[in-house]
């Protein structure tokens, strides 16, 4: 317990971005057949560092099979909210869920360096108390961690709908589920919220059996994959609407409301329209009558592409989809940074007019039957995918493994784990740095991404940005 | 200066203490101000804020003037209710949890959440022995009245000390609330916050047992 707010806390996302810039990530590793334990990384980002872009310290874990794959802070700029009066917490512990496993990591990250684990929360002691499986997204909220669930109860999570629980933000004890009236929600993915204006948005992804042995092409054509955006009453713990973008727009995944909780609109990516295989992004706002809306803002087409050149799942389609698999927003809420993992490219959007974003930048890195090469001349597996943004905007991270059995399916020929960085200019555009350049461990792949002192999709601001 | 006037002082200064604690909702008055682009959305959010805390200060005295009529078991009530005020401390310093069903309360009901705070973290039952002590007094200065007119006047005391209390409370909290969003900018707002849990949990205990002692060999 601290006599003063951890520095680490931020009132506004502007004074986020002033704060000293990041020293060292952490990184999923994570081993896609089970054969190795799965793992945290710590990555030196500090220029003039000896050790600069190298990974200086490992947390492996002593079980295998668990699946690293999304994880986040035990606490966040959320905790200076008005309501509390307690602003001592420490952002001090990362909450590392294994999606195969459903076990959960605590791990003490105070010391980087010296990050070890803190606690380990069982898989049976989550389904006893929350009739959920396989936990997903982290945020750190008013009532302490929230933590999305993929699966329902049963082995094959299919048992009850999936959703959202609700841990102690010191203790990490399980307290329980957080809905209290779900309305016609049945699948999750990932969610966000705006905490003065107490609303919350949830996504959907598929149940269990359409993803944990790679994607079912018959679900998928057959629109079967979520297809909805939840909007929620934060603190009534109830669904008060649900917009469905269509059925066609498979998988809606990353939700981005935007930082400043003035604000009242966000960004929600779909990863493929099965009627022309385009990737989007929707732009989600609440009206003056108070209604949810969403709104098609950004397409972005297939490539064509030779069926030989193609993976067996996308030869009778002979192109490559982008695939939309994760977007990120920088926290003065202008730039929207989009994977497209299929193709291989990362976009920099300008939303600073939510409503009509515009494309600033774009790199190639990987891609289907392109595999660009990281301009250092090294291979860069699979194509951008968790994409992270330094708090200052300047810095934009990504790792490339999407999900072990999908990585497989859509690239069957890859392998391997890499982090990148792009430099932002000063009035956009991105370009790959040729410095900074991470290669995992051989036969570990890499995902989320956070940054130590939070970055732009853990912190949650109380306060606007003035 | 006679002990009442004293602790009329302490009234006021309990007031300034409770309104520069942020746990009692002045980042609540510089959010609505931010949040509304409207300067006057603060002296609004602070009115709310007021309001939740008089009532609950209300709460907490009003059972108390209505017991203290009966005059002649009065040492036992100031004893008992000093040590009720020691126990809530106590509590607070061995439960450092905060309470968590105030962050289910929307973030628009001000006066609610006011409410809930105050209670939560005893601070009207911090008047408690001051209030006793002040009403202690009264008796001994007019001459011993009949038990209606003792208790009318002590209802009327109940008012006077919270409504004095949270008018301190008001403007010290406001001062800093202003300070911050006119001057200062939000920056401050997390440099400003201080972990007042122990003392705030150690002022309990402190009041408590001067109700006590003042109980027993006051006067």
């Amino acid at each position: 317990m601290n006599l003063r707010p951890d520095p680490t806390f931020y009132p506004s996302p502007k004074l986020a971005m002033q704060a000293p810039v990041e020293n060292y990530a952490f990184t999923v590793m994570l081993s896609p057949d089970g054969s190795q334990s799965d793992g945290i990384a710590v990555v030196d980002l500090k220029p003039d560092s000896d050790t600069y872009g190298q990974i200086v310290h490992q947390v492996i874990v002593p079980n295998k099979g668990d699946e690293f794959h999304h994880f986040g802070w035990n606490a966040c700029s959320s905790a200076l909210s008005p309501l509390s009066g307690h602003a001592f917490l420490e952002r001090r512990y990362l909450i590392v869920p294994g999606i195969r496993s459903s076990r959960i990591y605590v791990i003490d990250v105070k010391d980087p360096l010296k990050a070890h684990i803190h606690k380990t929360i069982e898989p049976e002691e989550l389904f006893a108390k929350t009739g959920y499986s396989r936990p997903h997204t982290i945020h750190c909220g008013p009532e302490g961690i929230y933590v999305s669930c993929l699966g329902g109860g049963g082995a094959d999570g299919t048992d009850g709908p999936p959703g959202i629980f609700i841990m102690d933000c010191e203790t990490f004890e399980i307290i329980g589920q957080y809905e209290m009236d779900r309305g016609p929600q049945d699948k999750h993915y990932d969610f966000w919220w705006n905490l003065p204006q107490d609303y919350m948005v949830s996504s959907e992804w598929g149940l269990p059996p359409q993803f944990e042995n790679g994607v079912v092409a018959e679900d998928l054509l057959s629109n079967k994959y979520g297809h909805s955006i939840h909007f929620w009453d934060l603190r009534a713990r109830k669904n008060i609407q649900t917009i469905d973008l269509g059925d066609n727009h498979q998988m809606a995944l990353e939700i981005r409301p935007a930082h400043d909780p003035k604000k009242s609109y966000g960004f929600c990516g779909v990863v493929v329209d099965t009627t022309n295989l385009q990737g989007s992004i929707f732009t989600w706002w609440r009206d003056d009558d108070g209604k949810w809306q969403a709104k098609k803002t950004i397409t972005i087409d297939p490539r064509p592409e030779k069926p030989e050149n193609l993976p067996p799942l996308l030869q009778g389609f002979e192109a490559v989809p982008p695939l939309v698999t994760d977007i990120d927003l920088s926290l003065d809420d202008k730039y929207l940074y989009v994977a497209c993992w299929g193709l291989g490219e990362m976009h920099q959007y300008d939303v600073s007019d939510p409503m009509n974003p515009v494309l600033a930048g774009k790199v190639e890195v990987g891609g289907i039957a392109r595999g660009t090469a990281h301009p250092n001349g090294k291979p860069f597996a699979y194509g951008p995918q968790m994409v992270e943004i330094s708090r200052d905007g300047k810095r934009v991270y990504w790792t490339n493994s999407l999900y072990s059995t999908w990585d497989d399916q859509f690239y069957p020929d890859d392998e391997g784990g890499q982090m990148v960085m792009a430099d932002v200019g000063e009035n956009g555009g991105l370009t790959l740095n040729k410095d900074f350049y991470v290669d995992f461990p051989a036969g570990l792949r890499s995902h989320q991404i956070r940054l130590e002192g939070g970055d732009c999709s853990t912190d949650s601001f109380c306060y606007p940005s003035v | 200066m006679t002990s009442l006037t004293a602790l009329w002082g302490a009234v006021i200064f309990s007031g300034v203490y409770h309104g520069l604690n942020p746990g009692m909702g002045w980042p609540l008055a510089v959010s609505a101000a931010l949040m509304e682009q409207n300067p006057r959305a603060l002296p609004r959010a602070l009115a709310m804020l007021a309001v939740g805390h008089f009532v609950a200060m209300i709460a907490i005295l009003l059972p108390f003037s209505l017991m203290f009529f009966l005059v002649e078991w009065e040492t036992e009530i100031r004893v008992g209710a000093g040590i009720i005020v020691v126990a809530m401390g106590v509590y607070l310093l061995l439960n450092r949890r905060h309470p968590k069903f105030l962050a289910r309360v929307h973030p628009a009901r001000l006066a609610l959440w006011s409410f809930l705070a105050a209670m939560a973290h005893g601070a009207g039952l911090m008047l408690v022995p001051i209030y006793l002590g002040i009403c202690a007094i009264g008796p001994d200065e007019t001459g011993h009245l009949a038990a209606q007119a003792l208790m009318s006047g002590n209802v009327v005391t109940a008012f006077t000390v919270a409504a004095a209390h949270t008018l301190a409370m008001t403007v010290a909290g406001g001062v800093v609330a202003a300070v911050i969003y006119v001057w200062l900018g939000l920056k401050f707002l997390s440099r400003t916050w201080l972990n007042l849990d122990v003392v705030w949990a150690l002022s309990l205990i402190l009041v408590g047992a001067f109700g006590i002692w003042s109980a027993l060999y006051g006067h």
